[in-house]
């Protein structure tokens, strides 16, 4: 049932592990947006700017990817 | 070396941006929206739910930067809008991608047998299994599609996610999956050879891999209509680049690298969707006023003849009382053909036959992952349904205050009417700020993606054993099943860029897409179903009734085209309109299929007992979870989504 090979590749890391990395990098990026805005608000503002939801909700996205990369960061998939 | 070969499409990509932005009107943030395209091709755009408004014919664009979005204002008059983009937004985007093409050269190097590619080794969990199988169907045409249908039917939309879904994915999981879920069935037409016989499983494979190309071309059609209408990118090219992106992450690994992305999107969807009703319920001052403004509507949506029927006040708020007649709900529907047409035809037609959505389930790691898979998946399901629901319906009670500044596009074929695919879209234009609106942007590219790597991984499935092995090559060796798979997905694809172009001649994608599946799986569900549950289903009964079952429902969406017959010559309701259309044509046809499987099984030969052990019930040792605690046992958490679909459903009564 398997195609040739010689080499045999190292256990596959879970796709949680990379899941996580990637909130983690994309709540980052919308935190900074967030902050940039707070510091140098936009001249028209969106409904609800008030909120400032790109930081508290990137802050959200960030610390998810956080955990999850982190848990599953020694996970290996057999 | 094959970092090398990473880098060169990750720069290519961005080459690509670069280039295609700086068509971009204005400063370098903002990215135009290509105005010269045809007025046919200018409405499917905004059916995709890019942002544009139009006043038909007139001439004359301009661009909307990004603090202008919600100035109602500036969407008077002759506009073409858009969202723009910031470099936050673009580079959230370019992450995503650069990652999914990265998860299939790393993802490559485990792919080593044709099980690897085609089930993704069958050693997901549960969870992991759960997830891609909803990913699988949460693709943007879901997502903006049922927010825009929940704008035209209040909380009738709710129908799709509570009886046109929980249901037949409990059955799937706590019925069927035993009689899928086995080491000699790869596929469902896999199943329909075991069951019946060869030719049941060619004609079915057929069949299917015809609807993946059409949905998969149509599905590229929109998300180069995205990347067209976000990116500034060139439509040709939109196509070709969107293609060969899924064509060489997909060949990579297979399903492996489907399931990989799909859970990747997951997040993403979640991540960029999830805030939407909140922001609307803040907005509006709670969900009591957004119910208080829906309850007064007397008015039902504009028809395709530009006529709005009136109904009883509730008629927006009630999800049952509304239904005993027509003309007390927005959806023109009867109980009877929301409860036979989708609950018990399409519903269960797409649920437990639809190979893209069971191949997943397919993955797990064993039987009790497999039967769990739709379990969990109906949790995901209807936490979608209530923020997709409530999206919409936030929209609508919107456009009841003209102080709000909201209100749908416009059509852009000149006649006037509005467009409910809009209303997404609009919605995150309105909320959300920049950072946000990349996610966002970003979770719609990744649905389409998604959803075009879940059909190429099904086609090239079904091809590959389903045609290929059992029709060509019989002895094919697993390293030539892989072969063929990579083969298939790029063919597969490029029928695809085919059926995209095809696509832009149509009017209106999402109504073919929704008949389609429609005649191609109501006879097959009848079919599957006899054939799991009476073992005197035949051979022949199945083969005929399944082809006569597709035949009479395409002859009967054919002539319904050709206005030799109206929809309502095939309902029982007055002006039926195509969805009630789309709904009883496949109840016929399934009636169909089933009883003339039924008739035929009379006076045919069956299979012997021996012969459909571990297909049918009662002829199956159903295997207990003896050995887990009553709380990982599918069943358990089937009676917990039960109690939770029956909570939900009395609660909107």
């Amino acid at each position: 049932m398997t195609e040739q090979s010689n080499t045999k590749p190292k256990g596959m890391r879970p796709i949680w592990y990379f899941a996580g990395w990637l909130l983690l990098i994309i709540g980052l990026i919308v935190i900074g947006t967030g902050l940039f805005e707070l510091v140098f608000p936009p001249q028209t503002k969106t409904v609800l700017y008030e909120l400032h939801a790109s930081i508290w909700w990137g802050g959200i996205i960030a610390i998810a990817g956080l955990i999850l990369s982190w848990r599953t960061r020694n996970m290996i998939v057999e | 070396m094959r970092k090398w070969v990473q880098w060169l499409v990750i720069g290519a990509i961005v080459i690509g941006n670069v280039v295609c932005g700086s068509k971009s009107a204005g400063d370098n943030t903002t990215v135009s929206v290509i105005p010269e395209r045809t007025p046919n091709e200018f409405t499917q755009s905004v059916a995709a739910g890019a942002i544009h408004a139009s006043t038909g014919s007139s001439v004359g664009t301009s661009v909307i930067g990004a603090g202008e979005r919600n100035d109602p204002s500036q969407r008077t008059g002759v506009v073409e809008s858009l969202i723009s983009l910031s470099i936050a937004d673009w580079s959230i985007l370019i992450i995503y991608i650069a990652f999914v093409l990265g998860m299939g050269f790393y993802l490559k190097r485990y792919t080593r047998t044709d099980e690897d590619f085609f089930l993704a080794g069958r050693k997901n969990s549960a969870w992991v299994a759960g997830v891609a199988f909803m990913s699988a169907n949460m693709g943007a045409m879901e997502v903006i599609g049922y927010t825009g249908t929940a704008v035209k039917y209040g909380i009738h939309c709710a129908h799709f996610y509570l009886i046109g879904a929980v249901p037949a994915m409990l059955v799937l999981g706590i019925f069927m999956m035993p009689f899928y879920y086995s080491g000699r069935i790869k596929s469902i037409p896999g199943y329909l050879k075991e069951r019946f016989d060869e030719k049941t499983r060619v004609f079915n494979a057929f069949i299917f891999s015809i609807m993946m190309v059409l949905v998969s071309g149509i599905s590229l059609y929109l998300l180069a209509l995205i990347m067209r209408a976000f990116l500034g990118w060139d439509w040709h090219m939109s196509v070709w680049v969107a293609a060969g992106l899924v064509a060489l992450y997909v060949s990579l690994s297979g399903l492996m690298s489907a399931i990989f992305t799909e859970v990747i999107q997951f997040f993403l969807i979640w991540a960029g969707i999830l805030i939407l009703p909140l922001f609307g319920f803040i907005d509006i001052g709670g969900p009591a006023e957004v119910w208080a403004r829906l309850a007064e509507i007397t008015q039902g949506p504009i028809t395709g003849s530009g006529s709005v029927a009136a109904i009883a006040p509730g008629g927006y708020t009630s999800l049952w009382a509304s239904t005993a007649d027509p003309g007390l709900n927005p959806m023109q529907m009867t109980w009877m053909g929301i409860v036979f047409g989708l609950g018990m035809t399409i519903a269960f037609g797409y649920w437990t036959t639809d190979f893209l959505i069971i191949q997943r389930a397919f993955s797990a790691r064993d039987l009790r992952s497999a039967r769990l898979t739709p379990i969990i998946g109906s949790y995901f399901k209807i936490l979608l349904g209530i923020v997709v629901v409530s999206t919409g319906i936030i929209a609508l009670a919107l456009m009841q205050d003209p102080d709000s500044g909201f209100q749908l596009l416009a059509r852009a074929d000149g006649s006037g009417l509005p467009d409910y695919d809009s209303a997404l879209p609009l919605m995150m234009a309105r909320y959300f700020p920049q950072g946000l609106i990349g996610l966002g942007i970003t979770a719609i590219v990744a649905m389409l993606m998604a959803g075009q790597a879940g059909n190429m991984s099904a086609f090239a499935a079904v091809w590959t054993y389903d045609l290929y092995q059992a029709v060509f090559h019989k002895d094919a060796s697993p390293a030539q099943l892989v072969r063929m798979g990579r083969v298939a997905t790029v063919c597969g694809l490029l029928l695809a860029v085919a059926g995209a172009y095809w696509a832009r001649t149509m009017p209106t994608v999402i109504d073919y897409l929704q008949a389609i599946s429609s005649m191609i799986l109501a006879p097959g569900v009848a079919i599957i179903l006899l054939g799991m549950f009476f073992k005197r289903i035949t051979p022949h009964g199945a083969f005929w009734g399944m082809l006569v079952g597709c035949g009479a429902s395409f002859g009967l969406f054919l002539l319904q085209q050709l206005d030799v017959i109206k929809p309502s010559d095939i309902t029982p309701i007055e002006n039926a309109g195509f969805m009630a259309a789309n709904f009883w044509r496949a109840l016929w046809a399934w009636l169909i299929a089933a009883g003339l499987a039924i008739v035929i099984s009379i006076f045919t030969a069956r299979r012997s007992d021996q012969e459909l052990e571990g297909l049918v019930w009662g002829l199956t040792k159903v295997k207990r979870d003896e050995q887990v605690a009553l709380y990982h046992t599918p069943t358990f958490w089937a009676v917990i989504t039960l109690i939770i679909f029956i909570v939900l459903n009395v609660l909107l009564w």
